[in-house]
């Protein structure tokens, strides 16, 4: 086998794919049938069949989804690295998410809910129709698990969740992958820690084993 | 015509294996090989990692971020089908003991989703009675096992480096690669306490083979759990079912789910029967040899599902040894962040599909409170975000000072939690100790009284309990993986445990290394094998999975599978030249 061809290949049927996930919304779906699970890999018959299924349902309605998507740009904002949270989807994989792992479900919509109800206590207004000081104001209780009030510890659970799910959403998607700097995921050599890094931390390979390791030419 | 009926294959092959797994893929490229006709009945559907891709794909792609499944329970990209439960085929606990059992019903079985770590046992894994009284010895030796082992390395491939070490034989080598960043640095705080760190001995072609052009060499993507485009790690299904298949003398029947070795009114096997998934109907394949090779567990249901006239207790059962001496590798892990890695430089640091360093067992148990040892196996580094990554940031970034040199309250929002992920990135690390159980009749699996599964096959029931040698090993693993850390200058984050569970032992069956449910031995009364892996009451009957192992060292059992499955089916070969078998 010609590797050098294969690793071409390869790099040629990974390219330009990742539009996927968003070309077969619900609504786009319904139209089409039967839909085609928005995936490009292996798949086996069961699998494929529960995407389709997965991607054809909406779990979270419209007022859940909305302050979803706010709450996702209060935890990763747009700065003067990469976009916001909803800029690389993440308000979509938390949905996604939710349907896969239906664990996710009391928690995230219980979550959504008790928000909305102190927004109501703190505001009269659920959380979404807040102004931005406001719905700041709410986080910051929520927040800070160290510093929050005893009675906000709920909201101190359902943020940790948005967190966690936020964080990964973004930082898996294409636009956090680039901001943070991951550079793998492809074809290469790999010849041991640069020798700057060594350097930098004071660290070094072991003179007896140098002979040893794989040559790369 | 009667709507249940069984349908027989017209076609009657020499051997009839069961599982296509490290041990089945062995056998069938040996027999095959030597122009053997055999038939392999794969419970699962054909699967190959050239057509079956998920390597380099990105986590963006999978919905899921390549969260685990139900239907692939180590990962969306994992090329392992199946987890720790199977729709429709349960299993059962007696009492309240634990085992979890993992099943992949595919090509290739579980070779699909291991590690690559190939390790040999040594002269004393095969004589641990002798050494510590607990157990037994194995029938054979080291020096038994060893001319397979130089073969399988030379066929399959390992890379690692010549250390000399009594219990950790050396093998045919290829290169190793240069370690990690932070694997230098356990390098250093190990070895600074008497822990050796050696490179690590991984089946994956760092060289080409020579005399194989069909494998290519590693290209360092990490990936070698989603299965490999140019066969360059070892999986069953590229590495031996393939090129037997080319032999032309092996047909393979995928979703074919076993229910029973058939046999004559002497004892001796006929074939088998089995189930197809396709069309739900009954089959039977006849041949003069079955070889079980469906992992330990299942062989045993097999053999033990198969009851006879001539065999009551089920095939090969007259000892009642069947099922027992059940036992998985101990397991416990322990992590955290080494805080002068946080803001470090990016680069590509993805490796090999696994550690680059690894530490043997390194201390003599007449100064322990425990019998047996254990391997640590190391991770970290600038791995590729996706499900899962950044969670338990509060707890995290309340504790360490920022990129300003300011420690804030834990938790947060914004663009400064924004900046609390990239800073702590690639600085987080993890170790797990893999050591070995002491196999005991009173763990088992056997058949469950009241229960069958979809296909109405009976179904196994574990009984499985930790005894204080697993428990005080397990504390011995975090003690040692405490003071690496701390010696590195890292921060504990996972994995500080107690009495009250077991010092974070994993539940029994959660390493996957399960072993010796159908131990060999010399004396028919004590085992179920002898020292060829041939059934002791059914001579054309053979093991070679996990099964015969009559201890499991603290080694990954899949290079002794190999060497075992090879030196059984050399064994078979000759035998049916003798016309024994």
């Amino acid at each position: 086998m010609d590797r050098r061809k294969y690793l071409k290949t390869l790099a040629a049927s990974t390219a330009g794919l990742g539009l996927l996930f968003h070309a077969c919304k619900p609504e786009d779906a319904a139209k089409t049938a039967p839909p085609k699970a928005p995936v490009n890999y292996d798949r086996t018959p069961v699998e494929q069949e529960r995407e389709q299924k997965l991607f054809t349902e909406q779990f979270f309605d419209a007022h859940e989804m909305k302050t979803i998507t706010i709450l996702v740009d209060i935890i990763i904002p747009k700065d003067e690295t990469s976009g916001s949270a909803s800029d690389a989807g993440v308000h979509d994989f938390i949905e996604f998410i939710a349907k896969d792992m239906p664990r996710y479900q009391i928690p995230l919509r219980g979550g959504l809910k008790w928000l909305d109800v102190q927004c109501m206590k703190q505001f009269n207004a659920d959380f979404a129709s807040l102004n931005a000081t406001q719905q700041v104001q709410i986080i910051d209780q929520i927040a800070y698990p160290e510093q929050a009030k005893p009675e906000m510890q709920q909201g101190v659970a359902f943020f940790n969740t948005m967190r966690d799910l936020t964080a990964c959403g973004f930082f898996s998607s294409k636009i956090g992958i680039a901001d943070i700097g991951y550079k793998g995921n492809t074809p290469n050599s790999w010849d041991g820690v640069p020798a700057d890094v060594l350097e930098q931390y004071g660290v070094k390979y072991e003179e007896h084993r140098l002979d040893s390791y794989v040559k790369h030419t | 015509m009667p709507d249940f009926q069984i349908k027989k294959t017209s076609k009657s092959y020499d051997v009839c294996i069961i599982g296509s797994g490290a041990g089945g893929g062995m056998a069938a490229y040996v027999l095959a090989n030597a122009g053997i006709k055999v038939v392999m009945l794969e419970a699962g559907p054909m699967y190959d990692p050239r057509k079956n891709v998920t390597q380099l794909k990105w986590n963006y792609e999978s919905p899921r971020r390549g969260a685990a499944t139900f239907t692939r329970g180590f990962g969306d990209f994992d090329a392992a089908y199946g987890s720790w439960e199977l729709e429709g085929e349960p299993y059962t606990h007696k009492d309240d003991t634990k085992f979890d059992w993992f099943r992949s019903r595919m090509l290739g079985g579980r070779t699909n989703h291991w590690g690559r770590i190939s390790l040999r046992f040594g002269p004393k894994d095969f004589k641990r009675k002798s050494i510590d009284g607990l157990g037994d010895n194995w029938p054979i030796g080291y020096e038994d096992v060893a001319p397979y082992y130089d073969k399988v390395d030379q066929l399959i491939g390992v890379f690692g480096s010549k250390e000399g070490i009594e219990n950790e034989p050396d093998g045919i080598f290829l290169p190793p690669p240069k370690p990690r960043l932070h694997e230098l640095f356990i390098r250093d705080a190990a070895t600074s306490m008497g822990v050796p760190v050696i490179p690590s001995r991984l089946s994956i072609l760092t060289k080409q083979l020579p005399n194989n052009d069909k494998r290519g060499k590693c290209f360092y993507c990490s990936q070698c759990n989603r299965g490999c485009q140019v066969y360059a790690d070892f999986s069953s299904s590229s590495v031996l079912v393939n090129p037997a298949l080319e032999t032309g003398n092996v047909d393979v029947i995928a979703n074919a789910m076993a229910r029973e070795v058939l046999t004559n009114e002497k004892g001796l096997a006929t074939g088998v029967s089995y189930v197809s998934k396709d069309d739900m109907q009954e089959y039977v394949v006849n041949a003069r040899i079955v070889v079980l090779a469906a992992s330990a567990c299942e062989s045993a249901r097999l053999l033990l599902n198969s009851k006879s006239t001539f065999h009551p207790n089920g095939l090969s059962n007259s000892s009642n040894i069947v099922g027992k001496y059940l036992h998985d590798s101990t397991g416990a892990s322990m992590g955290g962040i080494l805080p002068k890695l946080v803001g470090r430089k990016r680069y590509n640091e993805d490796g090999v599909g696994g550690m680059h360093v690894y530490t043997p067992w390194w201390l003599d148990n007449k100064k322990l409170d425990f019998p047996r040892g254990y391997h640590i196996e190391y991770g970290g580094g600038q791995t590729q975000p996706g499900y899962g990554f950044g969670f338990g940031m509060h707890k995290h970034n309340g504790k360490y000072p920022g990129r300003d040199g300011n420690t804030k309250p834990a938790g947060g929002y914004g663009a400064s939690l924004k900046d609390d992920y990239r800073y702590f990135y690639g600085a987080t690390f993890g170790m797990a100790g893999r050591g070995e159980a002491i196999a005991r009749e009173d763990n088992y699996c056997e058949i469950d009284p009241t229960t069958v599964d979809k296909f109405g096959i009976p179904v196994l029931r574990f009984n499985y309990t930790w005894s204080e040698h697993e428990i005080k090993q397990a504390k011995h693993m975090k003690e040692t993986f405490e003071e690496i850390i701390h010696r590195m200058g890292g921060v504990v984050t996972f994995g500080k445990s107690g009495p009250e569970n077991n010092y974070g032992l994993e539940n029994p069956g959660r390493i996957i290394h399960e072993v010796g449910t159908t131990r060999m031995g010399d004396d028919p009364k004590k085992s179920v094998v002898n020292r060829y892996n041939q059934a002791h009451d059914c001579k054309n009957v053979f093991v070679v999975d996990g099964g015969p192992f009559v201890s499991q060292a603290d080694k990954n059992p899949t290079w002794t599978i190999l060497a075992l499955a090879m030196r059984a089916s050399e064994y078979i070969i000759e035998e049916m030249k003798k016309q024994n078998i």
